[in-house]
């Protein structure tokens, strides 16, 4: 079921969404383009003959090393990446789809990246990403809500970046 | 008593009066709120016992028979909160608005033939009425209480106490008037004999009506499944959220009595009152006056009698509570208004019918015949049975001759 | 102006109309199962939208994975759902065994069967439970709780916890069973069975509670598919999936052999390998009374795998295995795995750069994806339906907030 046929149908559907792939992994998985994901989801979910109709997961990977000396090392470029865990209930297969952000949108820190939201595709998609645009700091432009979820709404940063640093002090409580 | 002071003791008569009532309104007290202390340690044991726990054990000994001693101590040195947007005024006269209108009602409730606080010659409507004014406490509560939830259960409390006042009331009638009178002690002494005389076997639809006003009883002390003014898991607490401590006890304590209040109202209604399903005090001879104490012993014994039937509604009651889940709101009310008060109603009807066609009952000879119930009405106009046994009469006795 | 307004007629309307009142159910309120807060707007008893705030349980555990190796994060699991720790063990403990593209041993598969299904019914016991707490009935609570205290106490013998296992683990499962436990577990089955005959009389069959819960929160197969609902909320919709089935290999292999049915409703009725109570007339497929009975069902057929799980664990030979180190370094890449928690799929993402400590760690939990559907099952009921709505979705806050 997870043969490359429904990918040259998305290729075709959607040209230039699968910008990458690997289906050796352990979990195989599509890489699309940013700015295509909206319409590739929409195709994977109406269109497609799996019709992949659950969301399940939404996780930003957030690619990027504080310490200098090991970021030397690293074999990446600083990115954030997000993974969408799609499934079928009719098919039972599921599908991992990934995408490229830059950490901050026009290298301007503090700018947080912009990517489409699928939560018009799947509506359960709507908390997932106000969970990571609360912790990884996305925006989903064209989010219904996208509110704080997890943190308080006057929270400051995005804990589950690495370069994070806990507040000293939030309304009189002590951080660190 | 008051005769008895005044005649023997010479004491003016305003004291006599006044003593009297002090003893009475002691007494009354006294004994509920005794009572509502046993009822409260014996609804946790029951509780207990129900979920297959032990409940209190320690306290005072055994079976924790102090627990709701200790309980009230700890409310007494709790802390007396009121939250900062509440009426003051309203917020403290609640609870006693509910406490005074649940303790009462005791007034008018014999408890043996001639004991009773104050007899009453429309006892049923007093009693009824008085309980009814419960409700304006917990209104008070739940608007002086300045929040959502007071107020949400304030408003259910209010909706479904009015709407099954109805009901019950119609209940309530049918020993009216299958006894002719609205007096609590006639309508008990009617019944005296073997228990087929009770109401509630009286014929199938006042059997049928028992279980209605029991229902509605339930329902209008707010016991589950109609608890839904004070709905844990959706109001909190509804109307008593906000308090705590002494304040909070006086509700407490009001439930209680009128749990016990209703219960026993259906003992004198339904269950005979405080005659027993024996006539014991008329087989063994003690009724005919022939020893001193016997009316004494009779009416210690109707007492026990009367407490004994009272509390088993008390424990039925709470047996339901932890056996049933809560019903919502609309379905309270749908109990009410499609189920209760149309089969109460039929069943008034059928009553009628039945002291019309068949008023001896199935058995011939059996009983009074309607004729029987123009003449209860004459009887009590012609020799009130005061002048009988003798004493804390000639109040309503006056209000008697006044209303005539 | 003015003039205008008092000769409006329907300003006349506007003044009597009732106002709206905008309620907080919780963080602190007695039904919404630890610091949940519902929004309500409510026009009376009738809410006309509700909205969940959550985080109050907010402990990071997905920033604290990634300081932690994958075996130092299995206690943080026990605390996300803390009902049915086991299984969320399990799940964590698979997900990095998937990436290891480790196999445990035979036994070491039955054990987890076993004591990830007793997990199971502990579940579903409190959820059972709490159920009848929300609707105004307290007995059933405790009689869900004497029982589930008999599994804690099992737990207790075989991993000295009663709340926070870490048992399974990733490797196998940190100790083998203590002598005599599976007779006592057998013992408890016995004496467990009858039991849940009381259960349906009290709740499932009982006249109050079907009128609460009939017809009450009706979610569509679609909707439930769409919010990504799972678990009895999914199957009380009618939707046939259960991953201990239809999941990945390495979770299905688990169940290999293992007999049981899905409990779903199929052909309009469930599955008939036990005597139930019938399914009253008023319930309608999706229903809060449909997501208790699969509930319901599952405790009887976790049962069922207990005892063929004993069986196959007492007739296995071969050691149980020694769970892993994982002191050196995890290959890099990532693996996402789904269990069939009890309180349904639960998901645990790995990601791994090569380094002893993961990368990343994500749980995507269930309770979260089905307390998001809660505003959609609650538009237009009455305030009483909010707990009946809510705690038919078994939701967990250490679950949701993480």
């Amino acid at each position: 079921m997870r043969g490359p046929r429904f990918i040259d149908e998305l290729e075709a559907a959607v040209p230039g969404a699968v910008v990458g792939r690997n289906l050796e992994a352990i979990d195989p998985w599509l890489e699309i383009a940013a700015e295509k994901l909206l319409p590739a989801c929409r195709w994977l979910k109406e269109s497609c003959e799996i019709r992949f109709d659950g969301l399940q997961c939404i996780t930003a990977v957030d690619w990027f090393e504080p310490d200098a000396k090991k970021a030397a090392k690293v074999a990446w470029e600083p990115h954030t990446e997000l993974v969408y865990h799609l499934w079928s209930t009719v098919a039972r297969v599921s599908l991992v789809l990934k995408t490229k952000l830059p950490r901050w949108q026009d290298d301007q820190t503090g700018q947080i990246p912009e990517v489409a939201s699928v939560a018009s595709v799947w509506r359960g998609a709507d908390w997932h990403e106000r969970e990571v645009y609360d912790l990884s700091g996305v925006k989903f432009v064209g989010h219904p809500d996208l509110r704080r979820i997890l943190c308080p709404e006057d929270w400051e940063g995005y804990p589950l970046r690495k370069d994070y640093e806990m507040p000293l002090e939030y309304h009189g409580m002590r951080g660190r | 008593m008051a005769e008895f002071l005044i005649n023997t003791l010479g004491f003016p008569a305003w004291l006599a009066w006044s003593a009297t009532a002090g003893v009475a309104a002691f007494l009354i007290l006294n004994v509920i709120a005794g009572g509502a202390l046993v009822f409260i340690w014996a609804e946790r044991k029951i509780a207990a016992r129900i979920q297959d726990r032990l409940g209190p054990t320690r306290t005072g000994g055994r079976f924790g028979w102090l627990q709701s001693l200790a309980d009230g101590i700890k409310l007494l040195a709790k802390e007396d909160l009121m939250p900062d947007g509440a009426d003051t005024l309203l917020f403290r006269l609640a609870p006693y608005v509910s406490f005074c209108a649940s303790f009462c009602a005791f007034i008018a409730m014999p408890f043996a033939f001639d004991v009773v606080g104050q007899r009453l010659n429309v006892g049923v409507f007093f009693v009824i009425a008085v309980l009814g004014l419960e409700v304006f406490g917990v209104i008070l509560a739940g608007y002086a209480s300045a929040s959502k939830w007071s107020l949400f259960g304030a408003m259910r409390e209010a909706a479904q106490v009015v709407s099954y006042e109805v009901p019950l009331g119609m209940c309530v009638v049918v020993p009216v008037m299958l006894a002719g009178s609205m007096d609590l002690v006639t309508i008990g002494e009617k019944q005296a004999g073997w228990i087929s005389n009770w109401y509630l076997f009286h014929d199938p639809f006042t059997f049928v009506i028992f279980w209605v006003y029991f229902t509605c009883a339930v329902a209008s002390v707010n016991r589950a499944p109609f608890d839904l003014a004070e709905a844990e898991s959706e109001l909190v607490a509804g109307f008593h959220t906000e308090y705590s401590g002494l304040r909070w006890s006086f509700f407490f304590m009001a439930e209680y009595g009128s749990m016990f209040l209703v219960s026993g109202l259906a003992a004198v209604l339904f269950l005979g009152g405080w005659n027993g399903p024996i006539p014991i005090a008329e087989l063994a001879g003690w009724s005919d006056g022939s020893a001193v104490t016997a009316p004494y012993a009779v009416r210690l014994l109707g007492c026990a009698n009367l407490l004994a039937k009272a509390t088993a509604g008390v424990l039925l009651m709470m047996w339901i509570r932890w056996t049933l889940p809560r019903l919502r709101i609309d379905q309270v009310m749908t109990t009410c208004l499609k189920y209760c008060t149309p089969i109460a109603a039929v069943m008034f009807a059928g009553v009628m019918l039945w002291q019309l066609f068949l008023p001896g009952g199935l058995v011939p000879g059996g009983r009074q015949g309607a004729i029987s119930v123009r003449e209860g009405w004459l009887e009590q106009a012609a020799e009130p049975p005061a002048e009988a046994v003798g004493v804390r009469r000639s109040v309503p006795q006056q209000l008697a001759g006044v209303a005539d | 102006m003015s003039q205008v307004l008092e000769d409006d007629q329907r300003i006349i309307e506007f003044d009597v109309r009732t106002d709206e009142m905008l309620v907080n159910m919780g963080p602190q309120h007695p039904s919404t199962h630890g610091v949940l807060r519902l929004v309500l707007r409510t026009d009376g008893e009738i809410v006309s939208e509700l909205e969940p705030h959550i985080g109050y349980l907010h402990r990071c555990a997905e920033k604290i994975g990634e300081n932690l190796t994958a075996r130092q994060w299995i206690p943080y699991t026990d605390r996300m759902d803390y009902l049915a720790a086991m299984n969320m063990n399990l799940g964590w403990s698979l997900a990095v065994e998937k990436l290891l593209q480790y196999e445990v041993s035979e036994k070491a598969r039955h054990l987890r069967v076993l004591i990830a299904e007793l997990g199971r019914i502990a579940s579903h016991l409190v959820g059972m439970g709490a159920y009848g707490l929300d609707l105004g009935t307290f007995s059933p609570f405790l009689y869900a709780f004497r029982e589930r205290e008999k599994i804690l106490d099992l737990f207790e013998e075989a991993c000295g916890a009663r709340l926070t296992y870490s048992y399974i683990t990733v490797g196998g499962l940190t100790a083998d069973l203590p002598p005599g436990w599976l007779q006592r577990c057998e013992a408890f089955l016995e004496q467990f069975e009858p039991i849940i005959r009381e259960y349906h009389t009290l709740l499932t069959t009982n006249a109050i509670f079907v009128k609460r819960t009939a017809a009450i929160g009706v979610l569509s197969p679609e909707m439930a598919v769409d919010y990504g609902c799972t678990g009895p909320v999914l199957r009380g919709s009618g939707v046939d999936i259960d991953l201990r089935r239809d999941g990945e290999s390495i979770y299905t292999a688990m169940y290999d052999g293992y007999a049981f049915e899905v409990a779903v409703m199929k052909d309009g009725h469930y599955p008939r390998d036990h005597e139930y109570p019938a399914v009253p007339v008023d319930a309608v497929l999706g229903d809060c009374w449909h997501r208790f009975f699969v509930r319901m069902l599952e405790v009887v057929q976790s049962m069922d795998l207990v005892r063929q799980a004993i069986d196959r664990y007492s007739r296995c030979k071969g050691p149980l295995g020694e769970p892993l180190k994982l002191a050196e370094k995890l290959p890099a890449g990532d693996a996402y795995l789904e269990t069939e928690c009890p309180k349904g799929q639960m998901g645990f993402y790995l990601v791994s750069d090569g380094s002893a400590i993961p990368w990343r760690v994500r749980a995507r939990s269930s309770s979260f994806s089905n307390l998001a559907v809660a505003p959609e099952l609650c538009r237009g009921c009455l305030i009483a339906d909010v707990p009946a709505v809510v705690g038919s979705l078994d939701i967990v806050m250490g679950e949701i907030d993480r």
